[in-house]
């Protein structure tokens, strides 16, 4: 039985009173790190939560490698060292999709309450979600190019070049963040928010370099395919990891960053503060 | 404007579309006091609560907490402010330990300061043993408490607690209450609010009824209880035959102006408004030789308060509330 005897408060606390505390400074950046932390611990302890940043990379590659290979590039091996970098992109961008069904879920409990009436500047707690979520794309990344490789996909470039295209896509995959943070404060269920994102992130991802050369498409669709920042991604990547000119598609690739993020974050902001 | 008031509201204000939660409420707690927000659901007490703790910005007037406006000043309203709502604000995937460093980094209280304090907190509120598991594994009563605990991380001068107890089985309630009690010895002003009578007379110093959005009154427990007629006693003698007799003891222990005693299904009962009340009865009735198999003595119901004070019940309140919303 818990039947526990609540003994008097401690009347001489070793610890200070919040309020006495002398404020230390930076404070969105300390305490979105400290809930950075708290989205860790909750990965941690539900690791079935990483499907979608494991698994799912590997069985996409495997299937449209082995699948479309022989069809799309003449061969599997030709192929793969083509798709690659797309699946990474893809499962980036459909990794985005579960920060703001979390967000949303978490919305309904309490929690949120409480980080608010804290002196936490307002907008820690999407910011601490948001960089909790690099964890999941390093997983990504890794997970796609360790199967990758086993598959037989080579590097052409030199590993400098690999690694600045992975971070790319981290700070692209933050930076689309935001956009399902702010569907994930506007929809009412967090089935609406998948479904939401999925509508948004699947033709993206399809109607871009990412599974075919852009060349094969009908013309209609070449010019929504050269403004898809996938397609800015995904063809950096390619150039990257094989050794060859980026030409404009990094500065693409970057300012579609810095535009998503301008609109998207005040946006999710703002609906964050009317929501709760 | 006295210094001594921790905690003023004056003229709250807050419509959400149609319905008025708040129709202008003034509150006032003076320092190391309990003020009990007492009202039935859909009164505005959340909603005031809310304000004051800087997570609602009011339509109309001003709050001030320990001197700071809580909507010009409310990050330093929230360096002093413990908040518990009605559902437990804690993670629950992380344990009770981390939940409570997280609380204790967001209040700058440093590493070593946040594990002293979360340490501190699980000894005290009895959670040492289930500190490292996650809060989802707690029953009810520890979720709460952790809540609570929660709350006190910052060591905050002003408490609000949203209706602790609700959903408590009467042993867990009679814990918080003495958590509540310990609070105030450690020198914090606690502001609750309850829809139970009973709770806001065991804990606070005075009260404050809330309906519609509207203070209809403000008074001492005691203050109160005389407004609307103190206590009930009632008796069941054991003797069906003895009714008669035990009916004229009641009568002369009764202070109130209706003295009547009714029957109903065995069971005598008589207002009473002197603490006395209780104990002469029991001797009186030790004297006549008459047994009984149930004695007791309760306060007027948050129904009874209403009525007096209302002229209608806090369940018709309800309803009323409903028709409006849907109006």
């Amino acid at each position: 039985m818990s039947t526990a005897t609540l003994t008097p408060t401690p009347r001489t606390s070793t610890v200070p009173r919040a309020a006495e505390v002398s404020r230390k400074p930076l404070p969105l950046l300390r305490h979105s790190l400290a809930l950075a932390k708290r989205s860790l611990i909750k990965t941690w302890r539900t690791p079935e939560a990483l499907i979608d940043v494991t698994l799912q990379p590997a069985i996409f590659l495997v299937i449209f490698v082995y699948i479309f290979g022989g069809a799309v590039a003449g061969s599997t091996a030709s192929y793969l060292q083509f798709l690659l970098p797309g699946i990474l992109a893809q499962t980036i961008a459909t990794g985005a999709i579960a920060i703001g069904v979390n967000l949303n879920t978490d919305l309904e409990k309490g929690i949120f309450d409480r980080f608010r009436s804290l002196p936490v500047p307002r907008s820690a707690p999407l910011v601490g979600a948001v960089l909790g979520d690099v964890v999941r794309y390093v997983i990504v990344t890794v997970v796609t190019l360790l199967i990758g490789s086993l598959m037989g996909f080579r590097l052409e470039g030199s590993v400098l070049a690999a690694v600045a295209a992975c971070l790319l896509a981290i700070v692209f995959a933050l930076s689309l963040s935001w956009v399902s943070v702010f569907v994930g404060m506007k929809a009412r269920t967090s089935g609406a928010v998948q479904g939401i994102m999925f509508l948004l992130i699947m033709p993206l991802s399809f109607a871009s370099t990412t599974f075919v050369p852009g060349g094969t498409l009908p013309g209609w669709m070449q010019g929504f395919v050269k403004v898809n920042p996938l397609t800015h991604l995904v063809d950096s990547m390619r150039a990257l990891f094989m050794g060859q000119p980026v030409g404009m598609h990094v500065w693409w690739t970057l300012a579609w960053c810095v535009g998503l993020v301008a609109v998207f974050m005040p946006l999710a902001m703002r609906a964050y503060r009317k929501k709760v | 404007m006295s210094t001594d008031l921790v905690i003023e509201a004056e003229g709250l204000v807050k419509h959400f579309g149609q319905t008025k939660a708040l129709q202008g409420v003034d509150l006032a707690v003076k320092r190391g006091t309990v003020l009990g927000v007492l009202g039935p659901n859909g009164a505005g007490k959340t909603t005031a609560v809310r304000i004051l703790s800087t997570l609602l910005t009011p339509d109309a007037g001003h709050a001030t907490i320990a001197g700071f406006d809580v909507v010009k000043q409310s990050q330093q309203v929230r360096q002093t402010i413990g908040l518990t709502g009605q559902y437990a604000s804690v993670d629950e995937d992380l344990t009770g330990r981390q939940n409570l460093v997280l609380f204790g980094t967001l209040l700058d209280l440093g590493r070593a300061g946040s594990r002293a304090r979360a340490t501190e907190l699980l000894e005290w509120f009895g959670l040492t043993e289930a500190a490292d598991r996650p809060a989802k594994t707690y029953s009810g009563g520890m979720r709460r408490r952790l809540d609570l605990a929660a709350s006190l991380v910052g060591r905050p001068e002003v408490i609000f607690l949203d209706e602790p107890t609700t959903g408590l089985d009467p042993a867990k309630r009679e814990d918080m209450w003495d958590v509540v009690r310990s609070l105030v010895t450690d020198g914090s002003t606690v502001l609750l609010t309850t829809q139970y009578l009973e709770e806001a007379d065991a804990l606070a110093d005075e009260i404050t009824v809330i309906d519609h959005g509207r203070v209809i009154a403000h008074d001492t427990p005691d203050g109160l209880k005389h407004l609307v007629g103190g206590q009930t006693l009632e008796v069941r003698p054991s003797d069906l035959a003895r009714m008669e007799e035990t009916a004229t003891i009641l009568s002369q222990v009764s202070t109130g102006v209706t003295g009547a005693v009714e029957d109903r299904k065995g069971v005598l009962s008589v207002p009473v408004s002197d603490d006395t009340a209780l104990t002469a009865t029991v001797s009186r009735l030790a004297a006549a030789g008459i047994g009984v198999t149930e004695l007791s003595l309760h306060l007027p119901s948050l129904d009874e308060v209403f009525f007096k004070l209302t002229g209608r019940t806090a369940s018709d309140d309800d309803t009323t509330v409903t028709k409006e919303v849907a109006a």
